[in-house]
């Protein structure tokens, strides 16, 4: 027996550190109605991390955008609520939410190269970030810079406060933005694509360094990516969007053991990963990522999707509901038992290489 | 199985050989621009490519795999070493005479996006081999062109269309497509997948599989991702700061890694797997410091910096690429002190102290 | 650093030889004698023997480089010339001697410069400030009104020459309403500085209105790139005030392309702002040129010549080392 699941918008205050409901963030272009969050609901704890996963266009990262208020009524169409901490940032005014900005929440970018600023040294973009929610001297801030270059493990600290952020290899300049964000010690942290651009060995040293920092810091971390094997690692919840839905949504375990939305099987079918049997062929999910202009009706997975007709029309013309399944919320048309069914018989053992 | 020259393992047909390959770039000073050194891009590498075959080249950024791929298309002329293509020493032929050759070696590109022009329509793009080469098409380049675009998976009745109106995955595609037109031997691809979504990944993965068991050809595919190196190739090398630092079949190096390079490589890859985080951070091998500068290699192995088993001979003495003695499956590993089978290799590091 | 100096040198070394080539060699390959060449050059007619011996005197029957190092020399140690009417002394720098209006070329041309340079100096800060203003607004509120208005302006600014422009506001300004003063009025800055600034408003308007054009659409074009660099967003993120944002981001980042076109043109104006100086009869160094070219006065128009070179190449430079210090890329590379 599905129960729906709609958060309402009611301005009624939160339970939790983050709260995202229903959120709608629409922007009118030239060639039409971009349609990049519809209707977006999560909560979030202060010391929990949550995963946001999606390909391109599924509107994750304009989510995080509109936490930071950086989406606002000014420039964008938006509806529903966001609560941080107890206040509500869509109907804030711009000013309110930028001092908030930075000191209670903050962001850090896929690419620190084009994230800074070429012409200041990194030194003088953390003092800057300090200086705007702290009324010090230059002296103090600079001391903190410094302090917080150190806390993210950059050797030499003191001499590199003064470099420039083309001076820095890329691992060096990230955690550079890494402290840059931490410096007001927000209580969330948002990481959109942060190890994208890095190599291997250089993303294990930062996803380590942000755990480190979430435990001494307690802050509530959301870790915005498209790789899998990052939100195995850090996440205690998993988000996964789909052309500004989200699709699927629970604790991380359940998702990557018992996933129940097609797409999110066909993520990790496509995926080659290192700690399963070779397989002989990928399984792809058939087609591209949809267009936010152009959403297909009803589900807008149905396109790409194998079990679509298996619906009975139903994923043609009908949004489904994010409603809880075997274990943990879904956005699908199927019945708990056809999915559990086609799990167990077909998508478990290719997943696990033994078909 | 590839080895470093072929006559250890049998007469295997082999379509390119590298021997002591080596790419420095020069640096100048002064008035006169005097050279005062030189980025050691790629020095001295080593293998064969066996006809029909995929060899995986995977290392980080600046350990020179960019460089060996315009090297091996002799888009770049090496400073010392040795090419062999097809059995022409190509090493420092003179481009009118490499023309006619490179109908036979092919190469894509990382960026869908930049690696087409835009102002070229598709058939342009993919018809412009034949037009340069003067290749003669049994019924007009058009239709030549519209049979590649099959191939590849693209409508032919996209003939006309601008790259940018395609997604990234088919612009990829557009550019296998190109490749195949004068019906190459060799293909090197460049981070094939990397600008790609994950759901995409996996269809260009299988077109290029499916494309190598149907056409025949050889692949040199240069890759930072692990897990897709692993699905693809049949022989894989590390390469770390212009060197080969370990190089074996697939399966072996997969299962058996011994050069201490490779094992913290593999180690840092995130595991999918959100049950075995904890075990796989303790596990991991988190390499400190950076890369060293390719200007100013470290003297012996270049990785002893970064290595928690070097010793003195390491600085001393650079290990030579060679297999165990007498064991003709054995890897090809450059290593004084390679990673036995039963090593506990050293597990998670703390984090560098501040000062 | 030091190469670009040995750079800036030679190239003027090297200008200045094709100046000397052009004026002195062509004219030979062209069919003239050293003796039509010397008449042109001193501007007098004679009779042959006369002729003959003025060319002779001054050198014109010399091989071109011997009459190259002899010029050369008179810059660093002065020289003298006789035309037949006696000695004439030029003393250093000697870049000729005028025998139309019998002085020597450097102090004459050098008494022009105040001229062009409170020109150039009070018309670059004008268009510098407007340009640059009006840039930033243009971009801030891209496809409004105002910023369409406002690239409307530009355009008109940019395509209307000074000379129709400048005639215009004379017109209106100095002779109808009698609010500026009429051309070729200009009191140095040393003897009464606001009737300085009164003279030279017009010029300075006008001259301003033809740049400021330019600039507001440059700064417009860079502010709207800079604000939509990832950098931009990362201070809105850090919770700077939108102002901020605007000027120590955007603006900075935008301004380096135009600091340095700046410098360039204000080097080629010092060199010469001949339409202006000419609409409104101001005896800058243009002026000098415009006056010299027609009056067929040769050395003074080599030392003109000269002259606007040496201010471009130290322009080049200056704007060469203005970018290093400005952008920290470049200054570590």
């Amino acid at each position: 027996m599905t129960s729906v699941i709609r958060p309402t918008a009611d301005g009624r205050s939160p339970r939790a550190f983050l709260e995202v409901r229903e959120l709608c963030i629409h922007f009118p272009t030239e060639d039409g109605l971009v349609k990049s969050v519809d209707g977006l609901s999560y909560s979030l704890e202060r010391g929990k991390t949550l995963g946001i996963v999606g390909e391109s266009g599924s509107g994750k990262s304009v989510t995080s955008l509109a936490v930071l208020g950086l989406y606002n009524r000014n420039n964008a169409q938006m509806s529903g609520e966001i609560w941080v901490d107890g206040e509500e940032i869509v109907s804030a005014s711009p000013e309110t939410v930028r001092k908030l900005r930075g000191r209670k929440m903050a962001i850090i970018f896929q690419d620190p190269l084009s994230s800074m600023h070429p012409f200041y040294t990194v030194g003088d973009q953390i003092i800057e970030a300090y200086r705007v929610h702290n009324k010090v001297t230059k002296a103090v801030a600079r001391k903190h810079a410094i302090d917080m270059l150190g806390r993210v493990a950059i050797p030499q600290p003191a001499k590199r406060v003064d470099d420039y952020p083309h001076q820095f290899s890329g691992g060096m300049r990230q955690r550079a933005m890494i402290a840059m964000a931490m410096s007001c010690d927000p209580e969330l942290l948002i990481a959109d694509e942060p190890t994208t651009a890095l190599d291997v060995t250089v993303q294990a040293q930062i996803l380590d360094l942000m755990r480190d920092l979430q435990r001494e810091f307690n802050s509530a971390l959301i870790i915005i990516t498209h790789d899998l094997g990052v939100v195995a690692e850090l996440a205690d919840d998993v988000l996964v969007m789909y052309a500004g839905k989200a699709i699927e949504y629970g604790p991380a375990v359940e998702i990557f053991e018992r996933p129940e939305h097609p797409y999110t099987w066909g993520l990790l079918a496509s995926m080659p990963r290192l700690d399963r049997e070779l397989s002989d062929r990928l399984i792809p999910i058939k087609g591209t990522p949809p267009s936010l202009i152009n959403v297909p009706s009803g589900c807008a997975f149905h396109p790409r999707c194998s079990y679509a007709g298996l619906t009975n029309g139903a994923s043609l013309n009908v949004v489904p509901e994010l409603a809880r399944g075997a274990s943990h919320l879904v956005r699908c048309h199927l019945s708990v038992e056809t999915r559990q069914q086609i799990w167990q018989r077909e998508i478990k053992q290719e997943l696990e290489g033994t078909a | 199985m590839s080895t470093a020259h072929a006559d250890r393992s049998g007469p295997h047909d082999v379509l390119l050989s590298v021997s002591g390959l080596q790419k420095h770039f020069p640096i100048t000073t002064g008035l006169l621009r005097r050279q005062v050194g030189a980025v050691q891009a790629v020095d001295g590498l080593t293998f064969d490519v066996v006809r029909g075959k995929t060899m995986g080249l995977v290392g980080e950024s600046g350990c020179g795999k960019t460089t060996t791929g315009r090297l091996l298309t002799r888009l770049l002329e090496p400073t010392g070493g040795r090419i062999e293509f097809d059995g022409h020493d190509i090493t420092h032929m003179s481009q009118g005479r490499l023309r006619p050759l490179r109908k036979d070696m092919q190469m894509i590109f990382q960026d869908p996006f930049s690696s087409l022009n835009p102002r070229h329509t598709v058939g342009t793009i993919v018809g412009a081999p034949f037009r340069i080469q003067h290749v003669k098409t049994p019924h007009g380049i058009k239709r030549a062109v519209q049979d590649l675009l099959k191939l590849a998976g693209l409508n032919p009745e996209h003939y006309n269309r601008y790259p940018h109106e395609f997604s990234g995955g088919q612009r990829q595609r557009i550019g296998i497509a190109r490749t195949l037109a004068l019906n190459p031997k060799m293909i090197i691809a460049d981070e094939p997948v990397s600008a790609l979504d994950v759901s995409v990944q996996a269809q260009v993965v299988n077109l290029l599989e499916d494309l190598q068991a149907e056409l025949g050809l050889t692949y040199v595919v240069i890759a930072h991702d692990l897990s897709v190196v692993r699905h693809i190739s049949d022989d894989v090398a590390v390469m770390y700061l212009g060197k080969i630092v370990e190089m074996a079949d697939r399966d072996s190096l997969y299962t058996h890694p011994r050069h201490p390079y490779t094992v913290s490589l593999l180690s840092a890859v995130p595991v999918p797997d959100p049950r075995r985080r904890d075990s796989a951070q303790r596990e991991r091998v988190l390499l400190t410091g950076e890369v060293p500068s390719p200007i100013d290699p470290p003297s012996g192995c270049r990785f002893r910096t970064r290595c928690w088993k070097a010793q003195d001979i390491c600085a001393t003495e650079e290990p030579p690429l060679i297999g165990k003695p007498g064991d003709m499956d054995s890897h090809l590993i450059a290593c004084h002190f390679p990673v036995a089978d039963d090593e506990k290799v050293a597990g998670r590091k703390a984090p560098a102290s501040v000062v | 650093m030091i190469r670009r100096l040995i750079g800036a040198v030679l190239t003027l070394f090297a200008v200045s030889v094709i100046t000397f080539l052009i004026f002195f060699g062509l004219p030979r390959l062209a069919g003239d004698s050293p003796v039509s060449l010397a008449a042109r050059y001193t501007g007098k007619t004679a009779d042959e023997a006369t002729a003959v011996a003025m060319a002779h005197r001054l050198g014109f029957f010399d091989p071109i480089y011997v009459q190259y190092g002899r010029w050369a020399k008179a810059i660093f140690v002065g020289a003298d010339y006789n035309a037949g009417a006696g000695i004439e002394h030029c003393s250093a720098p000697c870049f000729g001697y005028s025998f139309i209006t019998h002085e020597a070329v450097w102090p004459d041309m050098i008494s022009r410069l105040p001229v062009t340079l409170s020109l150039a100096v009070g018309a670059a800060i004008l268009w510098l400030v407007a340009g640059i203003a009006t840039g930033v607004l243009s971009a801030l509120k891209r496809g409004s009104a105002f910023d369409r208005a406002a690239m409307g302006v530009a355009l008109a600014g940019v395509s209307l020459p000074i000379f129709f422009t400048g005639l215009l506001a004379l017109s209106i300004f100095s002779y109808k309403l009698g609010w500026t003063a009429p051309g070729s009025t200009y009191t140095p800055i040393t003897q009464n500085p606001a009737l300085w600034a009164y003279d030279l408003i017009l010029p300075w308007v006008t001259l301003a209105f033809l740049y400021a054009a330019a600039y507001a659409r440059l700064t417009r074009a860079g502010m709207l790139e800079s604000m939509g660099e990832d950098y931009t967003r990362t201070a809105r993120a850090k919770g700077l005030p939108e102002k901020t944002v605007v000027t120590k981001h955007g603006l900075r980042a935008a301004l380096t392309p135009i600091m340095t076109i700046f410098g360039l043109d204000v080097g080629l104006l010092l060199g010469g702002a001949f339409l202006t100086e000419t609409t409104f009869s101001l005896q800058g160094i243009g002026k000098f040129a415009v006056d010299a070219i027609p009056a067929h006065d040769l050395p003074k128009v080599m030392g003109v010549t000269m002259l606007a070179t040496f201010f471009i190449i130290a322009a080049n430079l200056i704007v060469d080392l203005m970018y290093s210090v400005i952008d920290p890329r470049v200054r570590l590379s």
